[in-house]
Formats: structure tokens, sequence, C-alpha cells
């Protein structure tokens, strides 16, 4: 069975896996070349719905089920291409945009297709020029070569993608800041509904997905979605790229099947702890993610399994603490970025983030009083009601809510880690 | 309560209380009119909801649980049930207020918006009780000014964005934005760009804290001293509600007041801060009489008699035909019923006018046939604007039209000789060379050209046509003329627009030479009859002088005295210099005013008026709506009210207008002018505070019915031409006494386009000279790309003029 698909040319062909010879030479644009030749963009659709992938964005939403939120009638339609990536810890979508940006193009033109857009962009972060370059010439070399424009390969189907570079914002990852931006706005999130489906970018339905998703459009199409579903667990079709960082002798990004366990994953692929410390915890999909301890590195790394240990898999990125880490400013440091990151729009988020931050950051240089503890809690509280897992919300945006998750990581799990640090007046590291 | 929903209604629970709602209403709104309360800082009714402070979070339960949500953002479904005072909701709230307040510095004791503070209002109501808050505050420079009329203290601001929305969503000029994010997210303007927008104002209103405030209220009074009274903006025609504000005797603001059928709670700078003339050291505070050395302080004695002596005189010599009437468009009905009583009965002249040359037919601006009401543009499917640039002149009326064509989706259609406040919305923009309209008519009306798809957008109804007088220049057969192709449209209404404030109701009153009280024509003999019945006095016939006419009149010596009301000729007529050499030759000027002016130095006897809240009254706005004015002030020393000073003239002259109060001017005017029957004192008294009442009511008879008339004329060719235009802050009065205003008047200018300027060998902020039908004027000549080609533009009243004439020369200076 196919365990890897994302990443196989370009670890076949590091030389030259971003450019449109290799790309062809290794069976790329085929499954173009057959879709507008022989099948219906309905036939298309069809088959990345059989396929149950779920979004690789963060949110995990199934992307078949999303694609069919789109009002039957209104035209145009857009597709946006999500490759703002900037949950710190991932860089797989560099990867994928840097090393094999052409599986990209013809992933969004396979889409577009399917969806009937003539018009697509990629919206890639603004610390990401390289990526961008690599793109932006394999979409001219895709012209050249009759795979964008108008009238693609002979057949009535037309399609444009833009590529924009971000002006270097977290929040533009959620997808309705990012089409702010795009249209030109300050990135802030939308209230939702209207959902981008149905109103998007320039008030039109739009469909946004995940550079990581859309990559995955080929190998459907060459393969059919059934083969797609045939990997992997139910609820984690596919295989999937993982950002592994921190702690580990091998971080790097890592295609895997999902359903192999965290110790697979950190001690395996990850060769396990430099110098064979003791891992303390570690986040399991990026910053947002609430982390996991020891306790779980025997849990298998599936959306749904991790869902149950009140965390996520969002994004794919995992960054392992060992015990040298200080969580105080481990979570301090995640928290200063969501408060920097703030779009500044949700009370909340705005002030409550900041006023996290500047706790943990008082408590860490050993000015913290007993009385924060609870206050730590009380105010991550009213950011998200109830400190549920999924979160609630008293913010537009799950931004907010993200930054009470390394503040209740370490208040429940490493509390005492905490407190020594009010009692002794530093970090007892 | 039946279980059947009322049509249009929708049942909702709210706190377990069962009630019936307007279906499509956001719930917060919903709730209010319920009776529930939902603390809110963002949300403002007049805009678009954004669900961004938090404050209005509320529980909502649905079928996948109870979803914490916020009110402003969700609309009301059949069935809804509601928590405004869970727990969880109270909590939410109280970590709302608790996070605004961390960074606010709590500088109420020094803040102006201290005692009518939604923050602190809503903390008190809903917040926590203290604050758990020990690191340092946010700290900003402060206050900056982002305009000359508003400081910014973005230590206050709770980042609502009600002032950001207002700009861009409203008025249409958005120059303050956000810029940084997270904690460090501030209001600002952009570099080098003030916030120079005519409606600046209404941000400071509608700041739920003390962030943005106003140079011209700053520091002047905490809210708890000060008086209020709800009256009528006197700036211009439009009739907005306003709240005006005092203490010690001072007018210190004015606010608007929300009402549907006007302002809807709006006010443009002009009118918001054009209040401080009330107060200025100039006003007139006793008589003056013309002496050796200009005008000298008199006794009311000597000075009534004075005037009544001499008008008596040039009345026993020459006739009373040799009298005349200038003003009455400043005041209060009753105060201009009172002039036009007393100039038609006691002095016994036709000779009267309100307008001063720049108007319209007096008709068609009191009595047009198919008259428009504002309110017809929230469902006008397209509009006509051909006449001012609403944004200088009726700056509301521009909001209401700008909320039209974006919010509501009306199609516009805006013509002009260049470009104006509303073609950035219009969808369609025509331009013409003043004295070449008609062409443009004509073929806007056979759909020729670019004009066609106008005319394609004009021919869905409802359609709302404005028109009035484009530029002073323009004669006024071009708006009757627009008038009558708008009545030809197929679902239309007209609306024509003069700017001056009480214009229509003076005309309405009489102050015209057509127009008897109540919009009967002076030249119909029954009415002019019933009239002399009601007055016992005849009254002259119809063929009296408009103001050119005077002026023309006191050229050829057949006029040889003035009465002005609250009037200043020699400035506003479009050719200024003209009307002051001949006021220059009367022989008697009595003048009723405010203020000394260009006119009054003039004058023989010049009495001390009260002005705008310092007499109560009514007044009648563009569409026919008579609304109350309210006195709350005294005035300056001996100033009294001008029908007072006409009565005690018309007294000494043997005769009287029965003026004895306001009030009983109004009882008169019900019962003297048919078409204001019904709209009695305690009737507009009633309504005061609503919508005041659009006359005639229903119950009333209005004698004539307008009906515009097009008569065409042959475009005028000349090589160029002068499109001679108000603007906003010009040279007037209420503008130049007051601190705020006077220092907003642009630096005269003459516009041209860069082809135009090309051909002339002018460079943009050249020296130019400016020669037109009555002098010349050197000054500085900039671009103007929107200009029509062979038109310059010069703004009106900005201390140059050139006459009025259409040709003009222009040539380059070295």
């Amino acid at each position: 069975m196919t365990d890897r698909i994302l990443t196989t040319r370009m670890d076949a062909h590091p030389a030259d896996s971003n450019v449109l010879a290799r790309y062809e030479a290794t069976g790329g644009y085929a499954a173009l070349r057959t879709a507008l030749a022989s099948k219906t963009p309905e036939e298309i659709a069809a088959e990345v719905k059989a396929s149950n992938i779920r979004g690789r964005g963060g949110a995990n939403f199934p992307a078949g089920v999303k694609w069919g939120f789109l009002p039957p009638e209104t035209r145009p339609r857009y597709l946006v291409v999500n490759g703002d990536e900037s949950e710190p810890g991932t860089f797989k979508d560099r990867q994928l945009l840097e090393r094999d940006p052409h599986q990209l193009v013809e992933g969004i033109a396979l889409s577009a297709y399917a969806l009937d857009v003539r018009q697509a962009f990629v919206y890639i972060r603004g610390e990401y020029p390289r990526p961008a370059r690599r793109l932006q010439r394999a979409i001219d070399e895709a012209y050249e070569a009759g795979y964008l424009g108008t009238g693609i390969l002979g057949s009535g189907f037309d399609l444009d993608i833009t590529v924009h570079l971000g002006g270097g914002a977290y929040i533009c990852g959620e997808e309705t800041a990012l089409l702010n931006s795009l249209e030109g706005r300050r990135g802030e999130p939308r209230i939702k509904p209207p959902f981008p489906a149905v109103e998007g970018l320039y008030a039109k339905p739009t469909i946004v997905n995940n550079v990581e998703t859309l990559s995955n459009v080929p190998f459907m199409i060459n393969q059919g979605g059934a083969a797609y579903d045939a990997i992997g667990p139910e609820g984690a079709r596919g295989t999937r790229l993982f950002s592994l960082s921190g702690h580990v002798r091998n971080p790097g990004n890592k295609e895997i099947v999902m359903g192999m366990t965290w110790r697979d994953l950190i001690y395996g692929l990850g060769g396990g702890i430099p110098e064979d410390r003791a891992i303390k915890a570690w986040i399991p999909g990026g910053a947002s993610a609430p982390w996991l301890l020891p306790e779980h590195l025997d849990e298998p790394v599936t959306i749904d399994d991790v869902g149950r240990l009140k965390t996520m898999l969002g994004s794919g990125a995992v960054v392992v603490m060992d015990e040298t880490t200080c969580v105080v400013k481990a979570a301090h440091r995640i928290v200063r970025f969501f408060a920097h990151e703030s779009c500044g729009q949700c009370t909340p988020c705005r002030e409550g983030g900041s006023w996290l931050e500047r706790m943990l950051a008082r408590i860490e240089s050993g000015d913290g009083r007993m009385m924060d503890l609870d206050l730590l809690l009380d105010v991550s509280d009213n950011i998200s009601p109830g400190l549920t897992w999924p979160p609630k919300m008293t913010t537009i945006c799950p931004l907010g809510p993200s930054a009470t998750a390394p503040v209740t990581s370490i208040m429940w799990h490493f509390r005492n880690e905490v407190e020594a640090h009010i009692t002794g007046g530093g970090c007892p590291l | 309560m039946s279980d059947e929903a009322t049509p249009g209604m929708v049942k909702i629970t709210i706190d377990g209380r069962e009630m019936q709602v307007p279906a499509g209403d956001l719930l917060i709104a919903a709730a209010e009119k319920a009776g529930t309360y939902i603390p809110r800082f963002c949300w403002h009714s007049r805009m678009k909801p954004v669900g961004l402070c938090r404050m209005c979070l509320v529980e909502v339960e649905g079928p996948r649980g109870t979803m914490l949500t916020t009110s402003c953002t969700m609309q009301v479904n059949d069935g809804m049930v509601v928590h405004t005072e869970s727990d969880v909701v109270k909590k939410a709230q109280e970590g709302v207020l608790e996070f605004l307040l961390i960074n606010h510095p709590l500088d109420c004791p020094v803040c102006d918006k201290g005692g009518e503070c939604p923050l602190q209002d809503q903390t008190v109501s809903f917040g926590p009780g203290e604050s758990r808050f020990v690191e340092e505050k946010r700290h900003f420079e402060k206050p900056i000014p982002i305009s000359d009329l508003v400081l910014l203290d973005r230590e206050r601001c709770i980042l609502c964005a009600r002032c950001t929305r207002f700009s861009e969503e409203i008025s249409g000029d958005p120059l303050i934005e956000f810029v940084e994010r997270g904690s460090g997210t501030q209001v600002l303007t952009f570099p080098d760009e003030p916030f120079a927008s005519y409606f600046s104002g209404n941000t400071v209103q509608i700041c739920p804290v003390g962030a943005l405030t106003a140079t011209a209220y700053r520091f002047r009074a905490r809210p708890w001293d000060l008086q209020a009274a709800e009256s009528t903006c006197p700036h211009c025609s439009v009739g907005c509600r306003i709240s005006v504000q005092s203490s010690q005797n001072q007018v210190l603001r004015f606010q608007g007041v929300d009402v549907d059928s006007t302002n809807q709670g709006w006010l443009c700078d002009k009118g918001r801060f054009g209040f401080e003339y009330l107060n200025s050291p100039d006003r007139l505070s006793t008589p003056k009489m013309a002496g050796d050395d200009g005008l000298q302080e008199a006794s009311w004695i000597d000075a009534l008699d004075a005037a009544a002596s001499g008008l008596m005189s040039i009345i026993d010599e020459h006739g009373p035909g040799a009298v005349a009437g200038i003003g009455g468009a400043r005041g209060t009905n009753e105060e201009a019923y009172a002039f036009g009583k007393f100039l038609r009965s006691v002095v016994g002249t036709g000779h009267l006018d309100a307008q001063i040359g720049d108007g319209l037919e007096p008709r068609l601006l009191a009595a047009p046939a198919d008259r428009g009401l504002i309110g017809d543009l929230e469902k006008a499917s397209s509009i006509l604007v051909w006449g001012p640039d609403l944004k200088e002149e009726l700056p509301v009326l521009y909001l209401r039209v700008r909320r039209a064509a974006t919010e509501l989706g009306a199609k516009l259609v805006v013509a002009h000789p260049r470009r104006t406040g509303l073609d950035d919305v219009a969808t369609h923009t025509l331009r013409y060379r003043p004295g070449a309209g008609q062409d443009l008519l004509r073929r806007l009306a056979a759909g020729e050209g670019d004009a066609g798809a106008a005319l394609a957008a004009l021919k869905e109804g409802p359609t709302v046509v404005i028109t009035g007088l484009a530029g002073l220049t323009e004669g006024p057969d071009l708006a009757e003329a627009v008038a009558a192709f708008g009545r030809d449209l197929p679902d239309a209404t007209v609306l024509p627009v003069a700017r001056r404030s009480n214009v229509f109701g003076a005309l309405d009153m009489g102050v015209s030479p057509a127009l008897l009280p109540g919009r009967a024509s002076a030249v119909d003999d029954g009415a002019r009859a019933t009239l002399s019945g009601h007055w016992g006095a005849d009254v002259p016939d119809g063929s009296g002088r408009d103001t050119a006419g005077i002026i023309e009149g006191l050229e050829a010596g057949a006029i040889r005295a003035v009465v002005l009301l609250g009037a200043d000729p020699a400035v506003d007529f479009p050719d200024p210099a003209r009307a002051s050499a001949a006021l220059a030759g009367a022989e008697l000027i009595v003048a009723i005013d405010m203020f000394e002016s260009v006119s009054t130095s003039m004058a023989t006897v010049v009495f001390p008026a009260l002005g705008f809240t310092e007499t109560e009254g009514t007044v009648t706005n563009l569409e026919g709506r008579v609304q109350k004015v309210s006195r709350l002030l005294p005035g300056p020393g001996g100033a009294r009210p001008s029908w007072e000073i006409l009565e005690d003239v018309a007294t000494r002259m043997g005769g009287s207008i029965g003026a004895t109060s306001a009030g009983v001017i109004a009882t008169e005017i019900e019962k003297v002018a048919p078409a204001y029957a019904g709209a009695t004192w305690d009737a507009l008294n009633t309504a005061f505070g609503r919508d005041g009442i659009v006359v005639p009511t229903a119950d009333a008879t209005q004698p004539i019915e307008y009906v515009p008339v097009d008569r065409p004329s042959a475009p005028v060719q000349r090589d160029l031409v002068l499109h001679l235009a108000r603007v906003l802050y010009d040279g007037g009065t209420t503008v130049q006494r007051g601190l705020s205003l006077a220092k907003l008047a642009a630096e005269p200018a003459v516009y041209i386009t860069p082809q135009d300027a090309h051909r002339l060998g002018v460079a943009d902020g050249s020296a130019v000279r400016l020669s037109g039908g009555n002098g010349s004027a050197e000054l500085t000549a900039r671009f103007d790309d929107s200009l029509t080609p062979g038109a310059v533009y010069l703004p009106f009243n900005l201390g140059i003029s050139v006459g009025s004439g259409l040709e003009v020369e222009l040539e380059a200076l070295a």
C-alpha cells in the first residue's frame, strides 16, 4: 500500500523536482489531461469527495464536504489556496511549494475544473519569498505548456492562477482574514456565517483549501478517490505531512500514514531526544494545540484519537519539549506570539492575550503572585468560556482561545513548576 | 398573546419571556424594543454590525446546544430562545468589560465623556466591581489632533471601530483606520492626511468613550451641568434635528438627534460646530444708526423712530412701491411671516424676496407638483441629482443619497460641471458646461450616447429627482427643466432644493413677489382678497420685484428704501459688487441682523436681532416639513426678536402686524396660510421630537401646485465659462464668526482643467488674472481634471468675485 504521496518526487529527484520537465517525466499533468479529456467536473469532485480527505490547514474539515457548500448558481466562484502557513512549528507547505510546486498547480487546476472556477489565488505568507518564486516559476511554465490560461490542453476550460504574498500576519492564515487581506483590507477575520463557500472573496462563493490538501488531488484523480480512502485509518485517510521540531534528533517534515503512535513518530522517525533526555511534553498540532504528555506516547496519531485527548493535530506541527524545558518560558513564548498576532478587533483576544502574556512574563522573571495562578485560568476562561475542548470562544475567530492552550497545559499539568517560579522567585530549572 | 405570530413578526423568548419582534431584526435591536437592554459598544443602529467589541454576547439555544454569540450579528428567528442573564453570559460580559478597562486610563474626572459615557454606564450596570489588572497600562501620546476639529486620545479608545466605520460606511471619506495589531492596535489617520471630513464631529458623538473629543467643546462643561433643548439645525434647509446644549448662557454644543425622516442622527460639521457664531463678541446688542463716522450706537426709541419716519417719508414721497424687503430665509417662519405682513400690509409694497438672486422659481420650491420627501430615498430604485454638490450645500442630504446608493442599492445619476461628493458612489456621472446644461438634458431625455444607460437607470422607479442650482452663473431655468423631465419619468418624485436654512419656510410665508402665505399665488385675486380680509389691509398685486429686480430698481431709482431681515445681499447676491453698489445708492436701509455686515454698513438704522436658540418658532425644510426651534438662551444685551422689532416699527407707522409672541404669530399662520391649516402650535409642539409635520397635512388645501415648465434655450457658446458654486466653509457669517470653522475656509483659487491650462499657458499653482462680467481678480490657478473642458470653477464667497456672468477670461501672470 502507498505510504507516501506528496514527497516521493522530491525525494527521488532532489535536484529538479520543482521543474516542469521532471514533473512531466514522473507522470505529472496526466491527471489533468485525463480529466479534461474524459471526465466531467462532477466526476472529479466525486473522486475528491470519495477520498474522504480532511483539510490539512488545521481545522481538519472534510474537503469534499466543503466543496459541496457552494451555491449551485452563483458565478464567478473563486478558489483560494491557503499557503499562509504561519502556525509556529509548521513548515510542510513550504516544502511542497519549493520542491513540488507543479503538484500543487495540477491540484489547483483539477480542483478549479471540478468547481467551475476560472480564477484561483494562492496566498503565500510574506516570509516565504522563495516558495513564492518557485511556485510562480512553475505557474509560468504551466502557462507556457498550456496547462493554465485559456483553452487548457485544447479543452474549453480556462484558468488563471495569481500568487499573492502576504504582509506577515499570522491571522491571515485564518481563511476569512486571508480573504480580507487578498481584497486589500486589514487582515481581520469575518463573522461566519456567511461562510466563504457562500460569500467569500469579493462576496462571491469561494473555496479556501490548504496547499497540502490540494497537492493530494492529482493522486486522487490518477489513482481514484477510493485508493486514497484506502490509506490510513477511518477519519484520518491518506498520508499526512508532519513538521517535527524541538528536542528531536531528526527534525523535519515526515510524511506518514496516520495511525502510528506518537512514540513511532517522535522516537522512530524523529530519532528520539538528543542525549536521551526524558520527554516532558509535546505540542501535537501547532502552537494552538493543548500539549500532550509522556503518558500519551502510545496513543495513535489520528485526528479523532487526538481529539479524544482534548487537543488536535491541527496543522501537523509537532514540537517536542524535553526535561530541560521551562514550561513557563515555553508557554510565555507561545502566548507572546498569539498576543502579538491578535488582529486587534475582538476585545477578549486583544486585551486578554496581552494580559496573559504579561502575567506569564512576570511569573517567569520571578515576580509572580500566587493569586496570578487562578487569575491566569480565569482570564483564559473569559476568552474561552469553560476552557473546554473544542474551545468555546468569546471571540470571532479561534486565535483568542489559542492563546489559552499553553496556559491550561501548564496550569493543569505543571502547576507545581509554575508555583515554584513564584515561591522560588524564578525558574527552578 | 395568541399562538399565531402577527405577519412580519416572529416569536422569540428572552430570559423566559415570550415576545413578538419584527422578523429580520437583529437580536440586540429586537430585545431593546421588547424592553431588554443588551450592553454594547461597537453596535450602532445606523451602521452595519461588526460584532467586535463582544460586549453584547448572549446565549442562544440551538440544535447543537446553547451557543454564546453576539446579539448584534444575529437575526431573530421564529422560536429563538435567548438568555441574556445566565451565569455564562454574565461572566462573559463582565470579562469583556474587565478587558476593556485594563488599559483604559480611568481618567473620568477630567474626561469630557464622564457623565454621559457608555463605558462608565455599562461598567456600573454590567461590569465587575474591581480590576484584577496590576500590570502597567498601555501608553500613547495624548491627545493628538487628527483634524482641526477633533482630538484623539488613544489611551481612552476601546477600539469599537464606530468612528472608522462611520467614516467609511456613512460619510464615505475613510481617513481614519485601525493601524498596528494586538494590544498595539490604534485608530490613526494616514501620514500627512488629516481627518478632514465634513462629518468628523459625528465620530465624537458616537464614540462610546472620551477618545474622540471636539476642540469646540473640550473641557468646557460637564454633561450634568448642561441645559438642553431639542431644536432644528439652522445651517441649511435639510432641517436636521439637534439637541442644543448650553451652560451659563452659552451654547456649548449641538448633538445630532436620531429621527428617521431627516438626519438619522448625523450632522455635518458646519451644523455641529457652527454654533460658535452665536457666542461671538461681535453680536449686535444695541441698535445703531448711521452717523458721521459710520454706525453709532443708538437708543431703541431713536432707532425705531428713525426707521418708521424714514420709511413713511419715502412712502409719502414716492409711494409704497419705492420700498422693498430682502431676507427672512435665515430665521423662523414667524419672523418671515411678520416680515412679509409688515411689507405687504403696513408698508404696502409687493417687492419682497427671501431668495437673494441665487434661487429657483419660488413656486417650484414652495409647491412643486409630485414633491418628494427625503424618506423616498430609502425605497428609491434610482436617483437623479442635478443641482448643487450636495456635500457642499446640503451635507446631510448627501449622506442620505449616499446611503441610498451604497447600502440600499439605488442607481444614482449625477449631473454637474465637475466632480461632486457623490460621484464615487454614482452609477452614472454626466458632465456639462455651464450654459449648455439643456443640451445634456435633451440627450438624457432622448437616451442618446452615454446618457442612454443613465436614462435606462432612471426609468427604473421609484425615482427621486433632486434638482437645484448647480452654479450661480446658471439661471433657474435648467433646474426647472430638470424637474419637468423628472416628472415625466415613470415613477418619480421631485425634490427641488435650495440651501439657505429657512428659505422654504420664508417662501411658504409669502416672502416672494409671487407667493402669499400658505403657498397661495400673489396673482390670484381671490387669494389676495381673502388675505386682505384677514389682515384688514390691501394686499399688493403679484407684480412685485424679486431680489434681482429690487437691485435693478435701486439702480434705476425706482426703489429707494430697503428693509433687510438677516440678509447681506452685498455679499450673498451672485454678483456682490453690483448689489453693493446698488445698496450704496439707497436712500434708506433698515436692517435687522445679528451682526454688522457689508450691507448693514450702508444702513441708516440697524436693529440687533435675537437669533437661533434665542427665539422660539418653527421652520420648514426642503421637503415642506415644519419643525420647531427652541429658545434656550436670552441672547445678548438688548437684542430682540425680529418680529417684535417689526411690530414696533409698524406701530410707529400707524399700523400693526399683531405680533405679540411667536405662538400668536404661529396661530395666525395656521389660520391665514392655507397650506399650513392644521399645523397648529399645539400640533407642532406635539410632533416636536418626532418628525415634525409635513404640510399640507391631509386636512389642508394647498392653493397652488406648480408644474415645472421646460423652457428650452440655446446653449451659450463661449471659449471659457465660469462655474461659480458654493462650498461648505465659505466667507459666510456663521462660518467666519466661529473659531472652529473660520480656519477651515479654503484659500480662494480658480480651478481649470490641465488641457485648458496648457492652452492658456497656465501652470498648476501659478498666479492668474480672472476677468468676468463684473470685475477681475488675481488669484491662484489650480488644476482640476474633473471639470468639464472649457469651464473654470471659482468657489463662491471666498473673497473673490468677478460677477456672475457666464463668460470669463483667464490669463497667466508672469
